[in-house]
């Protein structure tokens, strides 16, 4: 059953250019178990901004009944949400989708996690638990510029972390797949989350690698039934063949969708 | 009896709430929330003879209190829903209200021919006025001539009564609604959505891959009330009444204004619970005001009250 829940906020705070970080505390948080899940925010009680807005669920804490999400301001939603204070409750549904394949990899083996911008906070909680696990983890992490970057430190402390940004004013100058070239990163298995482009120019740039590719697209319900998230089945000849971001994804295995 | 209990051709309602078509899927989504049987109705999403993918993505954006979509129809066509949606509804003790599109007549024909001799479909709801694909649709929503006869043909097909489903964007949906009236039509639903679009601030493109979409939502609902108003007033068709409508205060709304039962639809992307959750409240709001059907209160803030009597019958 999936189930909403006004979980109430422990921490608020921004943490780089129009990126905040955001805390919630529930018993929706048990139902959080894979990481790369979403919720879908309810920004306001009242009917403006009517919908809900999809979010990457960035690190859960079981222990506290806690889970962190961060978010980029683009619009009057996140706009809304930013300026709820502790204490505040906000309105959860999820955790919707499905995750990474934690599983995926063994102890021992290598994983690469390339994220863009505001794709990067689902590899934070996909890192804790791959290293769980004893695989060896590098992150490669893109930004558009110095004061767009954030949990640089955290990815540290976990594996190897790579920083582009595209004005080089904060580690290499250019996008996520220069660094991987330049630096001929080998991985068991790839795992990448951010804007269309980037993914389109990782499953390109490493087709012979086995890759898990989350996908970002405009939602309406969120759960499946309005069809606003569709992508195409890459190879399907029909042009009728499609999944929904929401409820097949967001993760879907590399080829396995047009991104 | 409930005062919430509603007789209408070819339903009978233990509520006047449904979902509305198209924000619903096939009711498999939200049955993870609730069980459908609550419902008075289901109206199901768009069936066409043939499975259809629908338009490229974006396919919603955001407005003022409201949302465009234009979605394109997309649905699995009509074997598939024969086969798996319908006979999957079936363990639920809900009627459904076939929503069917076509590009053609015949599309229309075949489709509700097929389509309404399911056990579970208790009455058609004839799309014609979906803004948001190339070849029908919304053509045949917008000339009175061809809703007459489009109607009339798929009565002469249809197992079950049939509701037409009205466009707003009509320059009078009086005339639509007597065009459908003369054709034989059993019921009228509106409205649809309203033709709209945005743009991106930066590029100045249409956000939406079609470039244009459906608005609904809390926006639409005062142009989706003043025509249940009208239309209401002048034909003596029931109306099952859609447009924004998100609490038992929309319903009581829309009721007042002459429907007989009353759909959701983006409401449910906000708030999954939103029909159950009004059904509830409707019934205690109106045990609160002394109320002892919902229609009672059909048709209060018509011109002439005297008229209420007549179009109750």
């Amino acid at each position: 059953m999936i189930q909403q829940e006004n979980m109430t906020i422990i921490s608020h705070r921004s943490i780089a250019k129009d990126i905040y970080e955001l805390i919630l505390q529930g018993s929706l948080t048990k139902q959080m178990t894979s990481p790369g899940q979403f919720v879908h925010i309810r920004v306001t009680s009242g009917s403006d901004p009517l919908l809900r807005r999809p979010i990457s669920i960035c690190s859960i804490d079981q222990e506290n009944g806690q889970f962190t999400m961060l978010y980029r301001v683009s619009g009057s939603g996140t706009r809304v949400l930013s300026e709820q204070a502790a204490g505040a409750t906000v309105n959860v549904l999820g955790p919707l989708g499905n995750g990474f394949p934690v599983e995926y990899l063994t102890s021992g083996q290598k994983a690469l996690l390339i994220g863009g911008g505001i794709g990067v906070p689902p590899l934070y909680e996909l890192s804790k638990r791959l290293t769980e696990r004893g695989i060896e983890v590098t992150h490669v992490l893109g930004f558009q510029q110095k004061d767009a970057v954030f949990y640089q430190d955290r990815f540290e402390e976990l594996g190897k972390t790579h920083i582009a940004t595209a004005d080089g004013s904060h580690g290499t100058k250019g996008f996520v797949t220069d660094v991987i070239e330049k630096l001929s990163i080998e991985a068991d298995a790839y795992f990448t989350c951010g804007p269309s482009p980037m993914l389109k120019a990782v499953e390109q740039s490493m087709p012979e690698v086995d890759g898990f590719i989350s996908m970002e697209q405009r939602m309406g319900c969120g759960v499946g039934a309005c069809l606003a998230c569709v992508c195409q089945v890459q190879g399907d000849e029909t042009g009728l063949a499609y999944k929904k971001v929401c409820t097949d994804g967001p993760v879907f295995q590399s080829g396995e969708v047009v991104v | 009896m409930s005062r919430l209990s509603v007789e209408l051709p070819g339903l009978t309602l233990k509520n006047p709430i449904m979902p509305a078509s198209g924000c619903f899927g096939f009711g498999k989504e939200y049955s993870r929330f609730y069980d459908l049987s609550e419902l008075g109705a289901i109206m199901i999403k768009a069936t066409t003879k043939e499975p259809r993918f629908g338009n490229a993505t974006p396919r919603v954006a955001e407005t003022a209190s409201g949302m465009l979509n234009a979605i394109g129809l997309q649905n699995p066509g009509l074997a598939h829903v024969m086969e798996n949606e319908l006979k999957w509804l079936e363990q639920f003790d809900v009627p459904l209200i076939a929503n069917v599109a076509g590009s053609t007549v015949e599309d229309y024909i075949e489709v509700s021919e097929v389509i309404s001799t399911a056990p579970n479909v208790k009455a058609l709801e004839l799309n014609i006025s979906c803004p948001n694909v190339k070849h029908g649709g919304i053509a045949f929503g917008t000339d009175p001539a061809v809703a007459r006869e489009l109607t009339k043909r798929v009565k002469q097909v249809s197992s079950v009564p049939v509701y037409v489903k009205l466009s707003p964007n009509v320059s009078s949906i009086v005339e639509m609604a007597k065009a459908c009236e003369e054709g034989g039509a059993d019921g009228l639903t509106m409205i649809n959505t309203l033709v709209g679009m945005r743009l991106d601030h930066k590029t100045g493109k249409p956000v939406i891959a079609n470039r244009t979409g459906g608005l609904s939502g809390p926006a639409i609902k005062p142009v989706a009330l003043r025509m249940v108003y009208e239309v209401s007033q002048v034909t003596s068709l029931p109306i099952i009444a859609m447009g924004g409508i998100q609490d038992e205060y929309d319903v009581i709304d829309f009721i007042s204004a002459g429907a007989s039962a009353a759909a959701v639809g983006t409401a449910n992307f906000v708030d999954p619970l939103v029909c159950p959750s009004i059904i509830e409240k409707l019934d205690q709001l109106l045990q609160s005001w002394g109320i002892d059907h919902i229609h009672d209160l059909k048709g209060r803030s018509w011109n002439n009250a005297g008229e209420a009597a007549y179009h109750r019958a």
